[in-house]
């Protein structure tokens, strides 16, 4: 509603504005337009809720109560640390155009090796040294899982949603192999990893208990920003996102910037891996699967796929996260009901986009070739009419 | 080779082709919906939880209305439904087909695990068996006839797996033969010429979109009522996106999804076959091989495997 009468005052005003009040409008719009979807999200989700005979407003209570009051919000804050680093490698590769729907797979497998080999190299060598390897590692071998998908998208245009999601269902299986076989704790008949000793385990930020993989979650942020927005090459993986064909009369190889790009994203959801072995829980378990990314993929296109503006909505999510555990037990709910509530936040999204557009208000969250095609379809209509 | 003789006993192949038709069926309902959908230029990232909508709604009316038929319908209805988000979303309005895809799944896995486990987590309530019904003379057939661990015999199978195989024989005749087929094709190849030849480009994929809706819903209840008898939450685990594998691989064409989606039905139906054969292998191990087989089948296939040129674009008139 606020935003129809937003738009209602833009359309009233036919005067000369001032560029500072033009870019408040936008900044506005932009703020109305990714926090609606979210709003309307938790209002169909309540009404949800009281379909199930739920109460809907003890449900969002218990979510604050578990996500930020009290100190719950430092757990939060330790969530995000995985999540912030898939929303990276997920914004990295959304902006060149390109679907890496794999990062289960990716994910899980960073995490295997990392429980794997933690509890003998934090043994072994200095323990900054040991992180540092780790999360090499757990980049590297999430990055290496991409690799296929990206050399059969770059040599023969193979759909890569396909091939990312089918090796993401064996690197999950692979990586339940390594844990029961190479990997298994003998000590315990569980199918897990040793567990790494506490004091070998990631610092905290003094005065907190939120470990260091959120500093290198938000470093990881603030790098892919620099990269897509200041550099030669972000801007050469966004003109392929928008452009393929224009892409290549600038003499960008495309096949390369496939591949590089992959792997780009596959390592940062390493990292997030990594992060959350070595900052939360230690060690690894069979059947353990989070999918994180799964989750994370619509407040990445809230976010319009800026990687600055990824870290509220992160922020937010986290908060959904660890609160929504709480909150769906003591409702006595399954905790999957969060994904019908992120299932509706990126369907509030589209049809939100939509309504926007047809005020013809500022960007989009789309890449720029859809968001042109869209947009002459929307001129198509009036015309139509 | 020890195992070889093992593997080549009889009981093996027929449990191979009874198992993999079992797990087959539902594949092949859902790639057969999503070739349609793709002939016309729509890609349905959404098979998953369109698939998952209708085992729930299927498995709920094969279990009130006590007849596998009513489950049938009501998955068919849910697929419907589901799929109609779709249309208004991404072939009325023109919104990215993918983001929408990805949220019915989500919304789709996340809703029949919510309502299945508050309603039915502390009984778990199995259906009863499907009546089948045998081909005659054929079922007479030694070894072929006789039911494997209570798997349908391959010549005794329900009503409802002859008219999904008598369909996709009609699916290629349509768009081998049809009006309804050429414009299918023309709404996916070049929907401006279709649109020139005045027929309406949205009104054609909004059918097949609806088409595809019903038919994973179809697959999705079949999966439920007659292959695992019950319902689970996240029942189809990656079945509908095999499931566009498979109509990637088959090129739209019906008959070669039938093909295929037996293929994957026995690579899927591997871990019991592996058992009998005396083959123990992790069960991850075993898991992996269908989806191994299709990176396979795309590495090997790659150039082969052919999407429409106006796939996932949303059609716009005089647009270039």
């Amino acid at each position: 509603m606020s935003m129809e009468s937003a738009a209602g005052r833009g359309l009233a005003a036919p005067r000369p504005r001032s560029e500072r009040t033009i870019r408040a409008q936008r900044a506005l719009d932009i703020l109305v337009r990714s926090i609606v979807p979210v709003l309307l999200a938790l209002a169909a989700g309540a009404i949800l809720l009281l379909a199930l005979g739920r109460d809907p407003l003890s449900f969002y209570r218990n979510i604050w109560d578990g996500g930020v009051a009290a100190g719950s919000w430092q757990d939060s804050a330790i969530a995000m640390a995985p999540f912030l680093l898939i929303a990276a490698g997920l914004t990295l590769i959304f902006r060149a155009n390109i679907w890496n729907l794999g990062y289960n797979g990716q994910f899980l497998l960073g995490a295997a090796l990392v429980s794997g080999y933690a509890p003998s190299l934090v043994k072994d060598v200095p323990l900054w040294l040991a992180f540092t390897l780790l999360f090499l590692l757990s980049g590297a071998v999430a990055g290496a899982w991409t690799l296929l998908p990206a050399i059969l998208k770059a040599r023969f245009g193979t759909n890569e949603i396909i091939t990312t999601l089918m090796m993401s269902f064996i690197g999950i299986d692979l990586a339940s192999i390594l844990i029961k076989g190479p990997f298994h704790d003998p000590s315990t008949p569980l199918p897990q990893t040793a567990v790494i000793p506490l004091n070998k385990m990631l610092p905290s930020i003094p005065g907190t208990r939120i470990h260091i993989g959120l500093l290198v979650a938000i470093a990881a942020i603030l790098v892919v920003h620099y990269l897509l927005t200041r550099t030669s090459w972000g801007l050469r993986l966004q003109i392929m996102g928008a452009n393929p064909r224009a892409a290549r009369h600038f003499g960008i190889s495309l096949a390369r910037l496939t591949v590089v790009s992959f792997l780009a994203s596959g390592f940062l959801v390493g990292l997030a891996a990594c992060a959350d072995i070595m900052g939360l829980w230690g060690y690894i378990r069979t059947g353990w699967n989070p999918a994180y990314g799964d989750l994370i993929i619509p407040f990445v296109f809230l976010a319009r796929l800026n990687a600055l503006a990824v870290v509220p909505f992160v922020a937010f999510f986290a908060v959904l996260y660890t609160g929504g555990d709480l909150a769906a037990q003591q409702a006595n709910l399954p905790t999957d009901f969060l994904y019908i509530l992120v299932g509706l936040i990126l369907l509030f999204m589209t049809v939100i986009e939509y309504l926007g557009r047809k005020r013809a208000l500022g960007a989009s969250y789309l890449t720029p070739g859809l968001k042109q095609s869209l947009r002459s379809g929307l001129i198509r209509r009036r015309r139509a009419k | 080779m020890i195992l070889a003789s093992q593997v080549w006993t009889q009981i093996f192949w027929t449990s191979a082709l009874a198992g993999g038709l079992l797990a087959g069926v539902p594949l092949m309902f859902t790639a057969l919906g999503e070739s349609i959908s793709e002939r016309a230029g729509v890609l349905n990232i959404g098979l998953e939880g369109m698939m998952l909508a209708g085992a729930y709604c299927g498995f709920l009316g094969a279990y009130y209305g006590n007849t596998q038929w009513i489950g049938y319908l009501a998955g068919i209805g849910a697929g419907i439904l589901a799929s109609l988000i779709m249309v208004v979303l991404c072939v009325w309005l023109g919104l990215d087909q993918i983001v929408v895809g990805i949220a019915i799944t989500l919304a789709g896995e996340g809703i029949t695990s919510v309502l299945y486990q508050t309603r039915f987590s502390t009984t778990e309530p199995r259906l009863g068996n499907v009546p089948s019904n045998p081909i005659p003379l054929l079922d007479r057939i030694p070894v072929l006839g006789k039911p494997i661990n209570g798997q349908f015999p391959l010549f005794d199978q329900p009503l409802i797996v002859y008219l999904g195989l008598a369909f996709a024989a009609f699916l290629a005749w349509v768009f081998r033969r049809t009006h309804i087929g050429l414009n299918l094709r023309a709404a996916g190849e070049k929907p401006d010429a279709l649109d020139a030849a005045g027929v309406s480009v949205v009104a054609t994929r909004s059918y097949a979109v609806l088409a595809t809706g019903a038919l994973s819903g179809l697959g999705g209840a079949y999966l439920a009522i007659a292959g695992t008898g019950g319902f689970q939450p996240f029942l189809t685990q990656g079945q509908g996106f095999m499931a566009i594998v498979i109509a990637m691989l088959a090129r739209g064409r019906p008959i070669a999804v039938v093909v295929f989606s037996l293929m994957f039905g026995i690579a899927l139906s591997l871990s019991t076959l592996l058992q009998l054969a005396g083959i123990n292998l992790a069960p991850e191990v075993v898991n992996m091989i269908p989806f191994a087989a299709v990176i396979l089948a795309l590495v090997a296939f790659a150039r082969r495997a052919y999407l429409p040129p106006a796939l996932a674009l949303p059609y716009v008139r005089g647009a270039r």
